[in-house]
This record gives structure tokens, sequence and C-alpha cells, in this order.
């Protein structure tokens, strides 16, 4: 019964609503909820009469709608997203890590005693926050070796910009005004480029060699007395474990640089390899990745940013302390950079991350990680012999947790190349697949992450569409033609981004300005 | 606690290829027999060969849901405290459609997807974006940045690369915490992204002092920044002759706001701002120990300010289907998943789950339950101000309209604010934020917070407590 069990392929359609416009729906006097009204005792102060001239003149045009049509709205909405990780297999979004949150988690983090506590109220009366945040760090220096986390970071990204504010205010109390120059290398996120960028780093980007590292003899000649430190994944996104990275980080310690460690592809490497042992100065981790808190459509995240002990007073205030018997919030840290992200971080994210740990302890987060990797050599077995996908680099190498294939065998045998593929999968109930972030290294990419979460059925079954998509490029092209998806959500956007020099849409005034007019009426 | 047990015999939920048949099954497919071989590839002294020194885990899910609560049971929280503490994170009603959507798997545990498959909750976001802007009665608005701060560090960078100046007049009564975000956001390797010069407050009524403010404003000036409620609580009511004075000089004027007074409080653009930021917490986010923060930024429809925006966002485009529309990235290639170190300062994922919280606030409050509920916060804060002003000792220094937050002196009292703050959390009341270390000029001042969330009876059973905490 359901999907046919011989083909594991599905006959999807995803729910169309054909859902207006928030502002289309809106009908003068409709109220979504009440709010409190002042007391009658309070009848006779001013309320909002005394903001005087600073009063609003014009009421925001923001819709009227009752309540059972704003929830209905906002359900259609949900139902027309078919791309989460409740949902379906998300095993498309790779370098992302897309694994199950367990639901538990969720449960307790909306439970008042997190929900409804102030992040500035006095320490002594959330103790049970900073003990989470404690013990969480507790485990965090267990698996990477390192001395000292901050969870203040909202964000993989922001962690990363928080090591590059680390690296700037080391180098600068240690007499280093010079060292204006960090590393990294095209295969690691683009974010290890973008945040020392922000802090006011010039980037130097290493490419690969033949074998898919980071050319080590391009590092050599790269570092000088400018040289502040390093940014590097590993494994970078093609999923190949840098073996020389002791080497690397030699080179620009020999230099006086400090080395970042990458860990947003941690997933595989969990009480596997830590950065300690690789020589790293400071790491992160993706909290909403490797640790099994969601996505959130985008965020909430939370980047854990790591430390070895010299660099401890230069990280964000507060820092948690404990003292083995209360814990305290601790402020006076005259070397730190101060603040990155208000108050704490997210504090929900900490806790879930917390949550997952403890549920597996070292075995289990080992046995997860193994199971990650397992999943990925599987699916890189039966994806090797799909026609139309090549590999790049590494060869007979084993990847961790995920792998950057290649559809440029397919585009050159039939003209369908991987942004084809990707809506045509989405037409069997998996989601559009991340191709690569750009440039294009590898031709026709395709990155692929099946998280542990995943069992072998599911990946069996992300093969099959595949494979399906790949043999209609051979045999029946012509359905390329008439541009799938046919089953997703919408038909393909005309264009499939807008640039920031173009007029936008962006807003429901801008697309009256800009856009109502481009609008061609059934 | 479960005994110990090696990872080949660990069993999770979480972890399907703990089941022997499946892990045997793939094993065999890869051509390896013992699942240590996938990574033969790192170097054996890289390879961690002890167990990690982390407890033994809760595995199942009622333990683990007693070792939580165990936890957090140890924090003071609203359902038993009255809170009157805001400092960027004051306690407002969540409507229960919020939560419902927010809780939503579809929502909560996305990530990317593009519009083909995923739509529905680009629209959300497209929504929370389009309304905001009608909120700040500007043209655009993008996905939310990290928090507040970090949004209004975004608009002064964009102002210093507009204006090609580094100077930038920041209030004195600014939020502390915001400003050490925005002073390490704007630092720099060989020299600062932009100098933040202060400007002093009025001490009699709390607001931006202009003679100040015309002293150190010039034409090496960015920008001129102010709060509006400033960070005291006070409506600066200067607004617009602060804009005028900043336009005159050939600056941008930035405007941090309050979104939950934008009912009843002019929209910044009205008044002169070119670009408004703040913090989206008060539309109806909760407490959440700060991890509801997220950060939104108004622009003007210029390519001037456009093109120095940082973040994503979602516009609406149409699909090879007549008449059929979709929602597409703005700013991909130029932003930094695309341009890398080239691009305006870096992007990433954020807040987008406060994103879609924040559209059906807008949606279900509407107009009319804006200007309610502003209207409210400021009756009861009212309320609440003139109530503890009549307290032996106790005054309230700034005179003029505020909003939901306003300072207390204590001063005269002769306690300081640490002990009637401790005083006070025996009675289940969580005080004022502690002034008197950021602003000592202020004595032992505390900035109290009082929402809709405050009812009158609990503001006289403040009243009393601290009538009797005071005696």
């Amino acid at each position: 019964m359901g999907m046919n069990s011989e083909t594991k392929l599905r006959k999807f359609h995803a729910a169309r609503w054909d859902e207006q416009l928030v502002f289309e729906q809106s009908v003068p006097g409709e109220r979504g909820i009440m709010v409190p009204q002042p007391e009658a005792d309070l009848a006779s102060l001013p309320g909002q009469k005394a903001a005087g001239a600073m009063k609003r003149k014009k009421a925001p045009n923001l819709p009227e709608i009752n309540q059972m049509k704003v929830n209905r709205h906002y359900m259609r909405l949900s139902q027309e997203a078919s791309c989460a990780v409740d949902l379906t297999l998300n095993i498309s979004e790779g370098t992302c890590t897309m694994k199950y949150s367990p639901k538990i988690q969720e449960h307790m983090a909306t439970n008042p005693m997190i929900n409804e506590v102030h992040p500035m109220q006095h320490p002594d009366t959330m103790q049970g926050i900073l003990e989470i945040y404690h013990k969480a760090g507790e485990c965090l220096k267990a698996i990477s070796g390192l001395d000292y986390f901050s969870f203040q970071p909202g964000g993989g990204s922001q962690a990363i910009y928080t090591a590059g504010s680390i690296m700037r205010a080391y180098q600068r109390a240690n007499g280093h005004p010079e060292k204006d120059e960090v590393i990294t290398t095209s295969f690691s996120h683009p974010v290890d480029s973008a945040t020392p960028s922000a802090n006011g780093f010039k980037v130097i980007t290493l490419m690969p060699d033949a074998e898919g590292y980071p050319d080590l003899a391009a590092l050599k000649e790269a570092v000088s007395e400018r040289t502040a430190g390093l940014f590097i994944t590993n494994p970078e996104d093609t999923g190949l474990f840098n073996q020389r990275i002791k080497e690397y980080v030699k080179v620009i310690r020999d230099v006086g640089g400090l080395c970042f460690y990458d860990q947003a592809n941690a997933n595989g490497m969990l009480g596997i390899t830590r950065a300690k042992e690789a020589g790293f100065d400071m790491c992160h981790f993706n909290l909403h990745k490797s640790f099994s808190a969601p996505h959130g459509s985008y965020g909430p995240a939370s980047g854990a940013v790591g430390c070895k002990e010299f660099l401890k007073p230069f990280m964000p205030v507060p820092q948690v302390g404990f003292d083995g018997d209360k814990y305290t919030l601790d402020y006076d840290c005259p070397q730190s950079i101060g603040m990155v992200r208000s108050f704490l971080g997210n504090t929900a994210v900490v806790m879930k991350a917390y949550m997952w740990i403890m549920q597996l302890g070292p075995a289990g987060l080992k046995a997860a990680a193994i199971g990650a990797v397992l999943n990925n050599n599987y699916m890189e077995s039966l994806l090797k012999k799909t026609k139309g996908i090549s590999i790049k680099y590494g060869e007979d190498k084993r990847r961790l947790e995920q792998i950057r294939y290649s559809w440029d065998v397919l585009m050159e045998e039939t003209g369908i190349g991987t942004d084809e593929v990707n809506y045509r999968v989405q037409d069997f109930g998996i989601p559009d697949y991340w191709t690569a972030h750009p440039p294009y290294l590898i031709p026709e990419p395709m990155t692929l992450e099946p998280a542990d979460s995943y069992n072998k059925e599911d990946i069996d079954e992300y093969v099959a569409v595949l494979r399906e998509a790949a043999r209609e490029a051979y045999e029946e092209p012509e359905l390329y033609k008439k541009q799938p998806p046919f089953n997703a959500v919408t038909h393909r956007p005309q264009w499939p981004m807008v640039e920031k020099e173009a007029d936008n849409a962006c807003t429901w005034r801008l697309y009256q300005k800009n856009m109502e007019k481009r609008m061609v009426k059934k | 606690m479960a005994p110990k047990k090696t990872h080949e015999q660990f069993v999770s939920p979480y972890v399907p290829s703990t089941a022997k048949v499946s892990k045997e099954a793939m094993m065999k497919e890869i051509g390896i027999k013992d699942d240590m071989e996938l990574y033969r590839d790192i170097p054996d002294d890289l390879i961690y060969k002890e167990d990690l020194d982390i407890p033994a885990p809760y595995v199942d899910e009622f333990s683990i849901q007693q070792h939580m609560t165990s936890i957090l049971k140890k924090n003071a929280n609203a359902t038993d405290y009255a809170y009157f503490l805001g400092a960027g994170c004051a306690r407002h009603h969540t409507p229960a459609v919020c939560d419902e959507m927010t809780g939503r798997g579809e929502f909560l545990t996305a990530y990317f997807g593009a519009t083909t498959d995923d739509r529905g909750k680009w629209q959300a976001i497209w929504e929370y974006q389009a309304q905001m802007a009608e909120l700040l009665d500007t043209d655009f608005c993008g996905f939310p940045q990290y928090d507040g701060p970090w949004s209004l560090s975004h608009a002064i960078l964009i102002a210093t690369r507009i204006t090609g100046k580094r100077k930038v007049l920041v209030p004195a009564s600014a939020s502390p915490m915001n400003m050490k975000i925005v002073d390490n956001y704007t630092d720099g390797v060989t020299e600062r992204q932009a100098e933040l010069v202060e400007v002093a407050y009025d001490k009699k009524t709390g607001l931006l002092d202009l003679k100040d403010l015309e002293k150190k404003l010039d034409n090496k000036t960015a920008a001129v920044v102010i709060e509006n409620p400033n960070f005291f609580g006070m409506i600066e009511t200067q607004g617009e002759q602060i804009g005028k004075m900043a336009k005159k000089a050939g600056a941008e004027f930035i405007v941090y706001a309050d979104p939950i007074s934008l009912g009843v409080l002019e929209a910044p653009a009205n008044y002169g701002a070119n670009m408004a930021a703040g913090d989206l917490h008060s539309l109806g986010g909760h407490l959440a120990a700060g991890g509801h923060q997220a950060g939104f930024l108004g622009l003007p429809d210029d390519k001037k300010y456009l093109s120095q925006f940082k973040d994503l966002a979602v516009s609406i485009a149409p699909t090879i289907e007549d008449g059929e529309y979709s929602f597409v990235w703005y700013n991909f290639e130029e932003g930094s998943y695309g341009a890398r170190e080239e691009a305006n300062e870096f992007t990433g994922s954020a807040c987008n789950l406060w994103a879609i919280h924040s559209a059906v606030y807008l949606t279900i409050m509407g107009p009319k339950g804006m200007e309610e509920v502003g209207n409210t916060i400021m009756a009861r804060a009212q309320y609440a101000a003139a109530e503890l002003a009549k307290l032996p000792g106790v005054k309230v220094p700034f005179a003029g309209p505020f909003f939901k937050e306003f300072v207390v002196d204590f001063t005269g009292t002769g306690k300081t604010v640490a002990e009637i703050n401790r005083a006070l959390v025996d009675k289940k009341i969580i005080g004022g934020l502690d002034l008197s270390c950021d602003f000592p000029e202020l004595g032992q001042s505390a900035l109290w917070c009082v929402t809709e969330c405050n009812t009158q009876a609990e503001i006289d059973m403040l009243v009393a407590a601290l009538e009797a905490v005071l005696a």
C-alpha cells in the first residue's frame, strides 16, 4: 500500500491553496484579537494622548482579519511549505545537517520555566539557565578538547564573526596591529571569508589543489608577518578530511597567527576527532546542525564558539562561571571584545543541544557520528553507480558526512544539468537540493548530506528519485522541456532571483509600485 | 542512569543505523567489516581513542524530561513572579496563534528551500517584510538580523558607506548593552569602521541635549542615532528637529524604535528618519531568557540604501504560469553567500522563525490592536510611575512623556537598587534594571517597565511591597 515499494517513487502532490496575500483578505472592522484595556481607575490618565506631537497620525496599513481566518491563512501557508525535516527527506540541504529535532526538546523549550524567564533577572533567580550553559559548555569542551565555550553568538556565521573579533583583539593586545590579513579556503563556507572581512581583515582565499584540498604550497606563499590567522573548515564541502591539517596549522603558527576550525561540518566527527589534537586555538559548532536543534526556517540558531585558555579573556561577556555551588555571570573581563548578541544568546537552542547530548552520551554521540558517515558512504556507493553522476577528487578516499556530487556527465550527454534535475526531484516529494556556494568549482554541483537521522530505506528512496530523474533525462528528455516541477507548490519562477540593482517587490507597497503591472492576469 | 555501553551496543530512536540489520546491510554495500574503517583517511594521531568525558546519558524520554525539569525549576519565571524588568526584553502577551504557527514543524524544522516547494514559508516571511514596512511606514524590509543592536550596527555602517564618513553620534543615554554590540561591530583592524561619539542627555528630560548635539555635529558626521522611546523610556519629542539638524549637516538620521509602540507613536520615517532599526521582541515575543530577540531594519526604496543592504529578502516574482506568483531571493548573489568577502558585511541564519511570529502578530493585532495595546501600556506605565513617585524618598526624575519604561530614583530612600531588588524577589517581584553602574550620575536609579501584562492590581501589589521594603 502507499508508495510503490519496488520503484520507491511516490505519487506526490504538494498542497496548493492558491492563497491570497494577507493584505488582500482585510475586512475593515474585523479583529484578530482583543487586547487588555486600561482599568476604569486609569481612565483619567492621558494614555496615548501623552505622546503629543509624536502621536502617530495615520494608522499603519495592517490587515484587519478575524482570528479564524488569520489562523487558517498561516495554516495554509504552512501546508504550502514542504521541505521541513518533520515532513520529508531533507538529505537535500548538504552542508546544513538537517537532522531530526526530537520533539521532547520543543516541549521543554516552550515551558514557562525557560520561556518566561528574563535574561537580566538576577543570576541567583535563574540558576537553571546558567547550569545548562555551564554543563553544555563542559560537554563541548570534551567534544572539541578546547577549554572554554561561549554560547552568545546567535548563529554559525555570528560565531565565526566572533572568532574574527577575538583574533583582532588578541593580535592588538599582543602588539601586532600589522596583522591585518586572514587566510581561508575556497571550499570553506563563504562566511569564513565574509566575517573576517566584516571584522576589517583583508582576506586571502586558497584554491584547491589537484586532490581537492586547499593548496598547502600556496598557503606557505601566502603567509607573512601580516597574517593574523586561518579560517578553515574540515572536512570541507567535498566531505574529504584534510589529512595534513596539522601542517596548515603549523604554517600559520610559525608566523604568529591563530587558527580557527570551522566545525559546521562536525556531524561525522563527534567523538572521533577533535580540534585540540589538530592544533586549533578556536572552533565553533552549529548547535542547530550537529546538535539537533531545529533550523527554524533560517534561525533562531546558535553558534557555540570555543577557545583555548589563553583566549578566554577575549571572549564575549557575560561569561558563565561556577564555583562548585553557584553559577554566576561575570562581566569583569577587561580584554573582552564586549558583546556580539543581546543578553545570553539563544538560550532555548542551547538547551535543545544539551538535551540531545544528554540523551546520547559518549557512546551515543559516536554512534550518531558513525551513523552519519555510514549513511553518506552508503549513499555514495549507490550514486556512484548512477548514470550521469560523477564525484570529483578523492577517488578511493572515504568521505565523512557529505559529498558534493556533479551532474556534469548528465549535462554533457543530455544537455540537462543540475538546475533541471533539482526541479524534477520535487515532483517526488523530496526538497530541492543544495547545489553549491558560488563559485561552482565543481560543475553541475549537488551537495547531499544524509544525516544520522535517516535510515537505509530513506536513502534508498532518495537515490531512487535521483536515478529516475537521470533516467528521464536520457530516455524522456521532452519531459524536461515541459519545465518541471509539476507537483510542487508552484511552477518555477520566471527568474530565480531578484538582483539587488533591479526593482524588487519585497513588500506590499513595492509590489504595487514595481511588480503588479508585470503580473499577467489569468 | 543507563549502564555504560560501547557505541556498537548503543541503540537510539534518533539514530536508526543503531539497528543492526540496517547497519550491516549498509556496511556490506560499502564493503567494510568494521565501522571505524569509515575513518581510515583520518590520520591515527588525530583519532580520539578515549570515551568522551561527558556524563552517562538519560536515554529514555521520561528521564531526560525529569532531568531538565529538575534544572529548569531553579528559574524564577513569569507564571509566579510579577515582572517589571524590560531593557530590551519586556514581557508582552503572546497571542496563541503566534505560538501555534511557530510550533508548526513545517516552519520550525525547515531551512532554505526553493520557492517551488517551500513557497508557503517564503510567503509568510514576505508577509513579515511587508507588514513590517507598513508598521514602519517605509518601503523596504528584508529578513531579520540577529537582534536589534545588530540591525542598528548595520544601519550605522550603511551610513558610513553612503557618506564616506566615519563619525557617528550616538546618545549617551543609549542602552549600554546595545552599545557594546555596536562598538565591537563598528571596530576594524587598521582603523575603526565608525567612530562613535556620545551626545549628552538633558538631565531634566532625559532626552537628547540639542546643544551638545549642535556642538558635535559637523560635516564629518556620517549619522545621528537616536532611540525612540529612548533607553530611559522617554519619548524623544525632538525627533523631527534632530532629523533636520542631521540632514543639514549632511548626515543620515537613524532611529532605533520599539515596534510595539508604533500603533501610537509616529513611525520614524514620518519625522525624517532615513533608516529605522530595532528589535522585534516586543511584537509578542516570549521572554525566552533572551532567546526571542530579532532585529529589523526599514529602508527607503532608494538604490543608495538598498545597494548597501547586507541581508537576504524575498521578493514576489511571476512564475511561468500566467497569473501565478512566487517568492524569490533578493540579494543572494551580491550578499555574502555569493560575493564572500566582497559583500557588504555578512549574512547568515538569524531569526526567520521570529519573522513568521511577527507576521502573525501584526496580522492578528491589526491597526486597532496595535493602537489599543500602545494605549494600555502607556496608561498603566503612567499609573505605575505616579504611584511609585508617591513613596517616601522615591523620585521619577525625568519630566515628559514616556512609553513603557521610566527611571525611578531610590537614592532618597537610603537603600541601594540591589538591596531593594533582592528584597522584592522574596515577594515574588522582579524589579527594574539597576542603572547605578552604567549611569552613576543618576544615583541609585533603576529602569522600571510596565506593559499590558501588568494589571492595575499587580501595580498596586508592587507599590505595597515596595512600601514594606523601603520602610
